[in-house]
């Protein structure tokens, strides 16, 4: 059994491929070392003109004909089957940026993994907000391009549980070769288990965040929470450490309260970290860049809403620089 | 016994290398409008940007060596790979064949005296030079070099902060360098042809050139086109291909690819000519079905120009439009087959000689057959659905552009070497190299196939752990790769000073090139040659 409905399929179609381009390569070598062997010079110092033969040809340009025609009807209907999406499929969006990739399940939970039931055709929507990037699978033998302004889409249906390699396959940048995430595949049960917990949990920080939670730490406290989850589905940690190392941006270890240069219209000034930076450098993040740095990071805008902001924000201020 | 009655004419004449013109030293070459130094022009150039290229790829293949860094960051890798995908294609494999030996041969093999247009192919010369310049300019400017890939896809190439604007109109340049070659080819096909040479008496690689001159004056313009669209783009911000200013960025990638999946074959068909060329010569008899061979070229470029889109079969391109486009690439493979099967089809009751020039050439075959094969399964929609962008590729398109066509440039090179310089090389080393370009090649390309399928994907800097093995046995064999080239070309280099005179024919062939002294006169022939018969004539006896 694959590791999704599509692994044995494109497998089968490769195999029967290369099995005919191997038999016909040998072939070729073949008659190419046997004539060259028996009719070299020392053996063989009379040539005989043969100018052609009109049946030899037809037939090797018919034969090839059906032989490729074959490979192509193989393949579109393997192909049809993958573009052919169940009405009754379970619908993930997927969504890819620089350089990490966030999936969007229909009650609002949002993970930097994707979890899937087993035996379970899965629609992934795949969106990106700033260049093309490519969602792959190998193990499932399925990829499509991420595309700005474009929603494209695809279907697959996991046959085995486990933990398979997401990357991305359309260069998009210096950290294009850490782009990866991962499928994991549960149970049906343990599925529908972890699904109704994340979502309940969404709701709880809503709740908390439209003022549910009437004590102030508390609910400070459940913010904290929900940053430290933000910045990694939400893709900020593929380019901000938590740890004081160089990455593609400034780290955010000790970030909140800092005295930065930021260059501004071609200008350097002296700012102060405070929660109006932090929120314009995730709405315009190219306004006022760190020095040194590279105007790399798209707007959050149609990322983050106003709570999630905030809630990053309340992270940030508990990430000290003497920890 | 091969014909020599025409080759016994007086070696009065100078030869083209002799000949003193108002310049001196390197201006004689630089401001020649002889076809044969502007050929010699091209052909140093593009070695040198070659073995340029090369190493850009050892050094890439030394980072993939260790997981994480080995060498250099990223951002140094993603432009090598940039720099050579640029070199390597726009420097060497595009104006490769045909502006090398296509300007030396193409006049001598038709029997005229230069191309239709030489200052014209001085100024095509002229403009590949300013065009390789600029790409290398831009190092040392803000930005410095491009990190796209070749492929400049936008919104990626718009976005990011290197020079892409100048190494695009760098290779907007060398358009208009492929653009007058191929003007000038098929002018001089149709015009210069000597008394006797009817289309069916012209030799492969004149028609190999002849249908690459046809893509390169009507597909070319377009990835002009598209490479001033990205410099619109990035300098006034027009919103062409940018969504969030109702663009489109995969209108970028059509663009791009009916320009550039018609430049395969530009890269490709001379490649197939000289292949025509040589197994007749090394086989002594007449090529198998010269007609199927000389129209399957045409054909080449015909169906070569429809296919696009294979490009873009996970782009978000239409199903149905995939669907066409699949279909159209098998296509493809009917002539491709034809011109295999001919050739291997001429070896039979030949009397063949497996001097450097053949061995290379039936290798090529061999590599060029995997590439072929292999870009069958690609063409295969849910196949390339899973290798589309993945080392696989890296290795087809090696082995198609790498194994076709420079390897057949360098089979070329030993064929025709003796004729452009008047010296031979060293037959041992040549046959020394073979070995370690072919098992080098094999390992590294086959290793590229190999991980590709597991799921590597391309324009990786780093890489998985379960990648490993695979990455040192790719790097291994670059290795042998490249002492096998550096062994190829340093035994010319060595030839070019010390190797012994060359006939005028070494190695018997029929073609015109034959007839005449080595190195050539400057008009080529001391007398118009009349052409009798069909190009691959090996026989006394018929001799008019």
């Amino acid at each position: 059994m694959g590791a999704s409905n599509f692994t044995n399929q494109v497998d089968n179609v490769f195999l029967f491929i290369l099995i005919v381009s191997v038999v016909l390569l040998i072939g070729i070598t073949t008659a190419m070392v046997y004539f060259v062997i028996k009719y070299r010079r020392s053996k063989n110092p009379h040539p005989v003109d043969i100018h052609g033969n009109v049946l030899l040809e037809v037939v090797w340009t018919i034969i090839p004909f059906f032989i490729v025609m074959g490979f192509f009807y193989y393949g579109v209907v393997d192909y049809q089957e993958m573009r052919n999406i169940p009405e009754d499929a379970m619908e993930v969006e997927v969504l890819g940026r620089m350089w990490s990739w966030m999936y969007t399940y229909p009650n609002g939970v949002q993970t930097d993994t994707l979890y899937v039931p087993l035996n379970t055709p899965i629609k992934l929507t795949i969106k990106s907000v700033d260049v093309i990037h490519s969602f792959y699978v190998p193990a499932f033998r399925i990829k499509q391009d991420a595309v700005p302004g474009l929603d494209t889409r695809m279907w697959f249906k996991a046959q085995q549980t486990g933990e398979f390699q997401v990357m991305c396959a359309e260069y998009c940048g210096d950290r294009h070769s850490y782009m990866y995430s991962q499928v994991k595949v549960l149970s049906e049960e343990s599925f529908e288990r972890w699904y109704a917990r994340a979502g309940a949990e969404v709701a709880a920080l809503a709740e908390a965040a439209e003022g549910g939670e009437a004590d102030e730490v508390a609910r400070t406290e459940k913010l904290i929470q929900q940053g430290r989850r933000l910045i990694k589905t939400k893709g900020c940690i593929a380019c901000h450490t938590l740890d004081g190392a160089r990455l593609v941006g400034p780290t955010f270890k000790g970030i909140f309260g800092k005295t930065e240069t930021v260059i501004a219209d071609g200008q350097e000034k002296q700012i102060v970290v405070d929660e109006e930076y932090i929120r314009r450098s995730m709405l315009e993040p190219n306004v006022e860049i760190v020095k040194g740095y590279p105007p790399a990071m798209p707007p959050q805008g149609s990322i983050l809403n106003e709570q999630e902001i905030q809630a990053i924000i309340e992270f940030l201020k508990t990430l000290k620089a003497n920890e | 016994m091969a014909s020599h009655a025409i080759t016994e004419v007086q070696h009065l004449e100078e030869n083209y290398l002799q000949v003193k013109s108002r310049w001196r030293g390197i201006f004689a070459w630089i401001f020649s409008t002889d076809h044969k130094r502007i050929g010699i022009l091209y052909l140093v150039s593009s070695l040198t940007f070659f073995v340029v290229a090369a190493t850009i790829g050892i050094f890439m293949r030394l980072e993939q060596l260790t997981m994480g860094e080995t060498l250099m960051s990223a951002d140094v890798y993603n432009r090598l790979f940039t720099l050579h995908g640029v070199i390597m294609i726009f420097l060497l494999i595009i104006p490769g064949i045909p502006a090398t030996f296509g300007n030396f041969f193409l006049p001598i093999q038709i029997g005229a005296k230069d191309v239709a247009f030489p200052r014209l192919n001085l100024l095509s010369w002229w403009l590949y030079i300013i065009g390789a310049v600029l790409a290398v300019t831009t190092l040392f400017l803000p930005g410095s070099l491009p990190d796209t890939g070749w492929t400049f896809y936008v919104p990626y190439s718009v976005r990011t902060g290197s020079n892409v604007a100048l190494a695009v109109f760098a290779a907007f340049i060398l358009g208009f360098s492929s653009i007058l070659t191929g003007l000038n080819f098929l002018t001089t096909i149709h015009r210069l042809r000597a008394p006797g040479m009817s289309w069916h008496r012209m030799p492969l690689f004149v028609w190999a050139l002849y249908a690459t001159a046809w893509i390169q004056i009507l597909a070319t313009p377009m990835v002009g086109i598209t490479l001033l669209l990205i410099i619109f783009e990035r300098v006034l911000n027009i919103g062409i291909f940018d969504p969030t200013q109702g663009g489109d960025p995969i209108l970028f990638q059509h663009l791009f690819w009916i320009y550039s999946h018609p430049a395969v074959y530009i890269m490709v068909l001379p490649g197939f000519g000289v292949v025509s060329e040589i197994i007749p010569t090394f086989a002594r008899r007449t090529i198998f079905g010269y007609k199927l061979i000389a129209y399957s070229s045409l054909s080449i470029a015909l169906f070569g120009s429809l296919v696009w889109g294979h490009h873009m079969f996970v782009s978000g391109e239409s199903d149905i439009a995939n669907i066409i486009f699949s279909f159209l690439t098998f296509f493809i493979a009917v002539p491709t087959a034809i011109k295999v099967f001919n050739w291997t089809a001429t070896l039979y009751k030949g009397s063949i000689a497996l001097e450097p020039p053949m061995l290379y050439v039936l290798s090529s075959i061999f590599l060029f057959a995997i590439g072929g094969f292999t870009g069958l399964m690609q063409a295969t929609l849910p196949i390339d659905v899973h290798v589309h962008d993945t080392y696989f590729v890296v290795g087809h398109f090696h082995y198609t552009m790498f194994g076709g066509t420079i390897w057949v440039m360098l089979a070329g090179l030993l064929y025709w070497f003796p004729k452009m310089t008047g010296r031979m090389y060293n037959k041992k080393m040549a046959y020394l190299a073979w070995p370690f370009m072919f098992i080098g090649f094999n390992v590294l390309y086959g290793a590229m196939m190999y991980m590709g399928w597991k799921g590597m994907p391309r324009r990786y800097y780093d890489h998985l752990p379960e990648f490993h093995t695979d990455h040192v046995i790719a790097t291994v064999g670059s290795w042998l790769l490249y002492i096998g080239i550096l062994l190829l070309l340093g035994n010319l280099v060595v030839a070019l000073y010390k190797g012994t005179r060359a006939p005028d024919n070494p190695w018997g062939g029929a073609t015109l090139e034959w007839q005449t002294t080595s190195p050539p006169p400057l008009e080529n022939f001391t007398e118009e040659p009349v052409v009798k018969h069909e190009p691959y004539h090996f026989r006394k006896e018929d001799n008019g």
